[in-house]
């Protein structure tokens, strides 16, 4: 252990906009694009952090036929955007694994809401993700991200698919680039907003 | 994995969690949730010989400005668990200044999502 990394000055919250922390979170199924996503607009360069996570053992991981609990890392991406000199805003990017309850719980709590990003050539996969952000009861925005090549599907099939409310918005972004990916954002809190 | 400032995880893949923390344990979830953030206190001018190396790096990250705990982790490469144990005594050992985040409550929400929306808007256009 030698000594701390060193930071640049930009790494560090600006003085002033240390009043109040918020997050939302950006939930998909694996490899959906979500650390691309808050990559795309975070100020700084995505960090992640580990959390060791009991879970129910999966069968095919017991060898001996023990059921038991296993422990487990999740890794959580995650970047921030300094809104002004009062609010400092935390994007979580989020695995949409029910397993990890714990982690859910505390993800969820104070979270402002969330983004759900959503793969359209693997839609069935993205069905547990929105069924756990209603579990915790946030509002939510979905956000198609639109790999190269893939057809664009007509909103209404989508909505009917995942079997949203009405006024849930859908926005097709590409994770990659900074003001589609912020514009899926704006569309999220202009959501949050109108439920407020 | 080795970080772009150079700082290699593997002392903390190599020495148990429990060794680090010293065997206490996680500290109350609403003193140090991810968002709080956190800068060592001006006033720490004479550190106690007896901070472990690891307490010595987090007060030396701490002291350039604030971060929250889940960037101090981040850049750590420590899990979250470790961190917020470390943090937490080495608050009490009153080396650090914490800002908890804002519950929701106290501050409408209406009005921290407004200011969201517009500090996006003049970010992005």
């Amino acid at each position: 252990m030698g000594s701390a990394p060193s930071l640049d000055e930009r790494d560090y919250v600006r003085e002033g906009a240390t009043q109040t922390a918020v997050k939302i979170l950006v939930v998909g199924h694996f490899a959906v694009g979500k650390t691309t996503l808050i990559g795309s607009i975070s100020e700084i360069e995505p960090l992640s952090t580990e959390e060791t996570m009991t879970q129910a053992a999966e069968p095919v991981d017991d060898l001996k036929g023990v059921k038991g609990k296993t422990t487990t890392t999740v890794a959580m991406d995650f970047g921030r955007l300094t809104i002004s000199d009062r609010i400092v805003l935390y994007l979580f990017g989020t695995p949409g694994q029910q397993r990890f309850v714990q982690m859910w719980e505390d993800m969820a709590r104070g979270a402002l809401g969330a983004l759900v990003l959503v793969d359209p050539e693997r839609l069935a996969d993205s069905f547990p993700v929105i069924d756990l952000i209603e579990h915790y009861g946030l509002d939510y925005a979905i956000a198609v991200n639109h790999f190269d090549g893939a057809p664009a599907r007509e909103e209404r099939a989508l909505r009917e698919a995942l079997d949203l409310l009405d006024d849930t918005p859908v926005v097709t972004c590409d994770a990659r680039d900074e003001k589609s990916s912020a514009a899926a954002l704006t569309t999220l809190v202009r959501h949050l907003l109108d439920r407020a | 994995m080795t970080g772009r400032d150079g700082w290699t995880p593997e002392s903390a893949a190599l020495v148990r969690p429990y060794v680090i923390t010293k065997g206490r344990n996680l500290p109350d979830e609403d003193a140090l949730s991810l968002l709080t953030l956190v800068t060592a206190s001006a006033e720490d001018t004479r550190r106690p010989a007896r901070l472990s190396p690891e307490e010595q790096s987090l007060l030396d990250l701490c002291s350039a400005g604030y971060l929250s705990v889940a960037e101090i982790a981040g850049h750590t490469h420590f899990p979250l668990g470790v961190v917020r144990i470390l943090l937490a005594s080495l608050m009490e050992g009153g080396h650090l200044l914490t800002r908890p985040p804002v519950a929701r409550a106290r501050l409408a929400d209406r009005e921290i999502l407004e200011e969201v929306l517009n500090g996006l808007r003049a970010k992005f256009g």
